[in-house]
């Protein structure tokens, strides 16, 4: 697990027009400049936006994302529940304390 | 001079974002009161207006994160995010780069903080001044406390800062006005978002509105994590901003849950008393 890269990616694309612009242009040259393992490529790519919640990336930067890939506010909260109920309780970060969280 | 103005309100991005998604009746009803705030704001006739926020990743990440941190730029810019989700346009905000010194180098002598002279503000600052200063003409000073990513300042120091800041704010020839924004109970941007737990708001609203330091500051951050969620954390907010206010008590304008804007909207003004220290001294 490497949720702070993870999270770290998603939180520079969110604020830093720069890596948007390397997003738009070039994302596989992007994700190399993070330490990544597969399966995070994997929900970043896809995107998976349940895994990544599951994974332990914090909403406030998820939602972000999750709307950049054209994801509507409640098709959102739903991608989330989704991965809950595919790939189990939140796995670390701010929401594994509470396990389960629906 | 000295505080002017002291209050606090929600800042739930859905607030703005997903206004028509509300009920127009309740939703009216809390924008009118935070209009209400407005015209408070503008008839105390501040100079400055400090914002403690609970920014969510605009600027600050675990790389690098402060407890508490306040700004000293001459301008900001603000919302980071996409405009259209927001539903607040992109602005620059003015700044008090002057005043945030002094204010820092005040509130130094009794707490630590970082400063930052570069903030771009996301819904945690624009939501508030969106309805507070729609036209972007006071000079805002921008507080950030961490209450996002762990560890997270203990409340008594929340209290202790917002002391330190009324401190510094009395010693300042300029007219202050401070709010405080922030929770109360909201899971936002989770799978439980629009989950409220209003009978735990009601309770601190009313710790908080008697300013009953010691009750506030007894919550955990287990059982506010159980009982409020994740959001609930960013109750230091208020706690600063009762420790700013210390020997006042407050008027609730607007309470209700509004599950699409995530959060227990909330509205209340500090009825401004001097400080223990300064009524001793006047006796």
């Amino acid at each position: 697990m490497s949720l702070y890269h993870l999270q770290k990616l998603l939180y520079q694309l969110n604020r830093d027009p720069a890596v948007r612009k390397q997003y738009e242009q070039n994302f596989e040259e992007l994700l190399a400049g993070y330490e990544l393992t597969a399966e995070e490529l994997r929900a970043i790519r896809e995107p998976d936006i349940g895994l990544l919640y599951v994974m332990g990336v914090n909403g406030q930067i998820l939602m972000h994302y999750a709307a950049l890939r054209g994801f509507e506010w409640d098709a959102y909260i739903e991608a989330m529940r989704e991965g809950e109920r595919r790939y189990g309780p939140v796995r670390a970060g701010l929401y594994k304390r509470a396990g389960q969280t629906s | 001079m000295s505080l002017v103005f002291a209050g606090v309100l929600s800042h739930a991005p859905g607030i703005t974002g997903r206004a028509n998604r509300a009920d127009p009746a309740l939703r009216d009803e809390f924008y009118a009161n935070l209009d209400r705030m407005r015209r408070a704001l503008e008839a105390a006739r501040a100079d400055a207006l400090v914002v403690i926020g609970a920014e969510h990743f605009a600027n600050f990440f675990m790389n690098n994160m402060p407890s508490l941190c306040v700004g000293m730029a001459d301008a900001y810019e603000g919302p980071i995010e996409d405009v259209e989700w927001l539903r607040i346009a992109r602005t620059r905000v003015p700044g008090a780069a002057d005043l945030s010194q002094r204010l820092i180098t005040g509130m130094m002598r009794e707490v630590d903080l970082a400063y930052a002279q570069e903030w771009k503000f996301d819904h945690g600052i624009m939501v508030p001044l969106h309805f507070l200063t729609p036209r972007y003409d006071l000079p805002v000073i921008p507080v950030n406390i961490n209450c996002q990513g762990p560890p997270l300042i203990p409340l008594a120091r929340c209290w202790a800062f917002g002391r330190a800041l009324r401190r510094a704010c009395d010693e300042s020839p300029e007219r202050i006005a401070v709010v405080g924004t922030g929770g109360i109970s909201h899971w936002p941007a989770t799978p439980d978002s629009g989950k409220i737990n209003e009978a735990w708001d009601r309770a601190f609203l009313e710790k908080f509105l008697g300013n009953r330091r010691e009750e506030l500051l007894a919550y955990t951050d287990e059982e506010t994590y159980r009982d409020a969620g994740q959001g609930g954390f960013e109750i230091r907010t208020f706690i600063a901003l009762a420790g700013c206010t210390e020997g006042s008590r407050g008027e609730l304008w607007f309470y209700a849950p509004i599950p699409i804007f995530a959060v227990g909207c909330t509205v209340a003004v500090m009825r401004l008393a001097p400080l223990a220290a300064e009524r001793a001294a006047a006796a």
